[in-house]
């Protein structure tokens, strides 16, 4: 019997799910090209580079970056800039952070036994079984709480006033962060093979070296991925930054959010695409490095 | 101290696990502590909790209003049960559509030459790693009057010779449902295709040795195995969208509210957090009894973390 022989009914539905996946960034995409401003309908590509943007009504009948001219509009936009700033500053932070504190937390969970082992294996669950929302709204209360005492405790006023901003954003994506940096290095340390770590004490090495030239760099390939997960998670996030955001801090898909409540030009179709595009090189070299490991 | 120190295995464990200890209760167990209490409260008229216990919240909730249109101290009207009911509904319908349609592309890849496996799970992560919000824009883009559907459907009807009528889908309750399958589908795929990874081949050969057919192999051998991981995806895809106010807010206008909506409001526009409050636990509990029901019956593997 052939192991990969499979009925048409399987490659018909097959065939049907991964249109369904694409056909949406497919019109998103192509909608990024459109010549038409308000991009109600597709009114063909923009066809020519010119030196100016020539408008006819509504339509972009040439500009100086041709079919690329939603993508330059978009780089002279301020608010995106911004947005992109604080949304790549945030990811950078809690991923770091993030990385550091969940990988400890898999090596305690592995390979030690103490007090409250548990508590810290239960709680990493947490954001996989409460719906994100009610993160959101808690932590949103913690905050406001916190901070109204503080402002009213310490005399607060003006710009000392503590409110809701990038700080807030970034401490609350490390804490959902964390659970899945932990469990993916868990998964990574179950076939972890110790006796590569007796012999490297054996040959007469402390524990720091050991855990720097052999620990270290055999975990090191689930931390990268644990590492990359953490930061598309944050990147991605919408709900738990919706909550805690404050002014100044608004990160891209709370932008896009706020534009898809307004006027939609092909602009947010740009972005998208932009988006889609970053995405499919994390997500490819998020890939590499897992074949690398599977080789080795 | 520092000899000692590098002999008590117990407490480098609790030294290593403990940033995140601290870090999951200040910022997750506490502030749920915290919405179970503000629940109990009161709102001030300038939006502000009162700290007292009043089971008010929870009666209205319930059904039971206290500003009546006759006048009358208690009115009834369960407006927020059927919010809640309308977002079970909704979560086991996608849920449901979401089996059907992951399943067969799931067997799909784990059935797939190996050289090619990895190609097809890549083109599964791309629509996941998408966007949320990206990707319900693009629902409202095919969705509109002269969205691309409509596009499809009017070239359909001109090559067919029929009249046609661009279609009102944006803003109804099964724009929502598509939009709430297309978010959470990739949630489902991948959990499944990893407990169908690991049947072993032999099982199948076993199952055609013993003269089962295509359908008898996969109703007794190839279902029941993939168990695991069609439970990690419904707890992946049910409680999300239990609880997402995007996609109904987006594609669903002010037609579809959602417990996440109703939530949402009284955060930010109705300004009544203990309220919001008192939903979102009510919320909370209904889908963590869901889950304790559902895993108790059938468990799950590290397929949980597929995703």
């Amino acid at each position: 019997m052939n192991p990969f022989r499979r009925s048409p009914f399987v490659i018909a539905a097959t065939i049907l799910v991964y249109f369904f996946l694409y056909a949406p960034i497919v019109g998103l995409v192509l909608y990024s090209f459109n010549a038409s401003r308000t991009n109600v309908k597709f009114e063909g590509i923009i066809p020519a580079f010119s030196e100016r943007v020539v408008m006819d009504g509504s339509l972009v009948k040439s500009s100086p970056c041709g079919p690329f001219h939603w993508y330059c509009d978009l780089a002279k936009n301020d608010d995106v800039l911004e947005a992109a700033g604080n949304t790549l500053k945030i990811a950078i932070t809690a991923t770091i952070l993030s990385t550091i504190i969940g990988t400890m937390a898999a090596l305690a969970l592995q390979r030690y036994d103490f007090k409250l082992k548990l508590f810290s294996q239960v709680s990493l669950y947490i954001p996989i079984v409460i719906p994100e929302i009610v993160m959101g709204i808690g932590a949103l209360t913690l905050f406001s709480q916190l901070f109204q005492f503080l402002n009213s405790t310490l005399n607060l006023s003006g710009d000392a006033r503590l409110s809701l901003g990038i700080v807030t954003v970034t401490v609350s994506h490390i804490a959902f962060m964390i659970p899945f940096v932990t469990l993916v290095v868990q998964a990574r340390l179950q076939g972890f093979d110790k006796s590569f770590e007796e012999a490297a004490m054996d040959l007469g090495a402390d524990e720091w070296t050991t855990f720097r030239r052999v620990t270290f760099p055999m975990i090191l390939p689930g931390v990268l991925s644990g590492a990359l997960l953490a930061f598309t998670l944050s990147l991605d996030d919408f709900v738990i930054t919706f909550f805690t955001n404050g002014p100044g801090s608004t990160t891209l898909p709370i932008y896009v959010y706020g534009l898809l409540r307004r006027i939609i030009t092909p602009q947010v179709n740009a972005l998208s695409t932009i988006w889609i595009l970053v995405v499919f090189i994390a997500v490819l070299s998020l890939q590499l490095i897992q074949n690398r490991t599977e080789k080795a | 101290m520092f000899q000692r120190l590098r002999e008590n295995k117990s407490v480098q464990g609790t030294l290593l696990a403990l940033p995140t200890m601290i870090w999951l209760s200040v910022l997750l167990i506490l502030p749920l502590l915290l919405t179970l209490v503000i629940s109990f409260g009161r709102r001030s008229p300038d939006g502000n909790v009162i700290f007292t216990f009043t089971l008010d919240n929870y009666i209205r909730l319930l059904g039971y209003h206290t500003n009546c249109a006759g006048g009358q101290a208690r009115c009834f009207d369960p407006i927020y049960a059927t919010i809640l009911w309308r977002s079970l509904v909704l979560a086991f319908n996608t849920t449901v559509l979401v089996i059907l349609l992951g399943y067969p592309l799931a067997y799909f890849i784990a059935r797939a030459h190996p050289k090619k496996r990895n190609l097809y799970l890549f083109m599964v992560l791309i629509p996941l790693w998408t966007n949320f919000v990206i990707r319900v824009y693009a629902w409202m883009m095919l969705l509109r009057k002269e969205g691309g559907i409509n596009i499809a459907l009017g070239w359909f009807a001109n090559l067919l010779g029929i009249p046609f009528q661009p279609l009102e889908m944006l803003y109804t309750p099964g724009a929502v449902l598509v939009g709430m399958v297309y978010e959470f589908l990739p949630f489902m795929i991948l959990p499944i295709f990893t407990s169908l990874e690991k049947i072993d081949n032999s099982l199948y050969e076993a199952a055609a040795d013993l003269g089962a057919n295509a359908i008898r192999t996969f109703l007794r051998v190839t279902l029941p195995l993939s168990m695991p991981g069609v439970v990690a995806g419904t707890i992946l895809v049910f409680i999300p969208v239990m609880g997402t106010f995007i996609v109904s807010d987006i594609l669903g206008g002010r037609q579809v509210i959602l417990v996440g909506n109703l939530i949402q409001r009284q955060y930010l526009d109705a300004r009544d957090p203990t309220f919001g409050a008192a939903a979102a636990l009510i919320l909370m509990v209904m889908t963590l009894i869901v889950t304790y029901f559902y895993t108790r019956r059938f468990g799950f593997g590290e397929e949980i973390v597929a995703v």
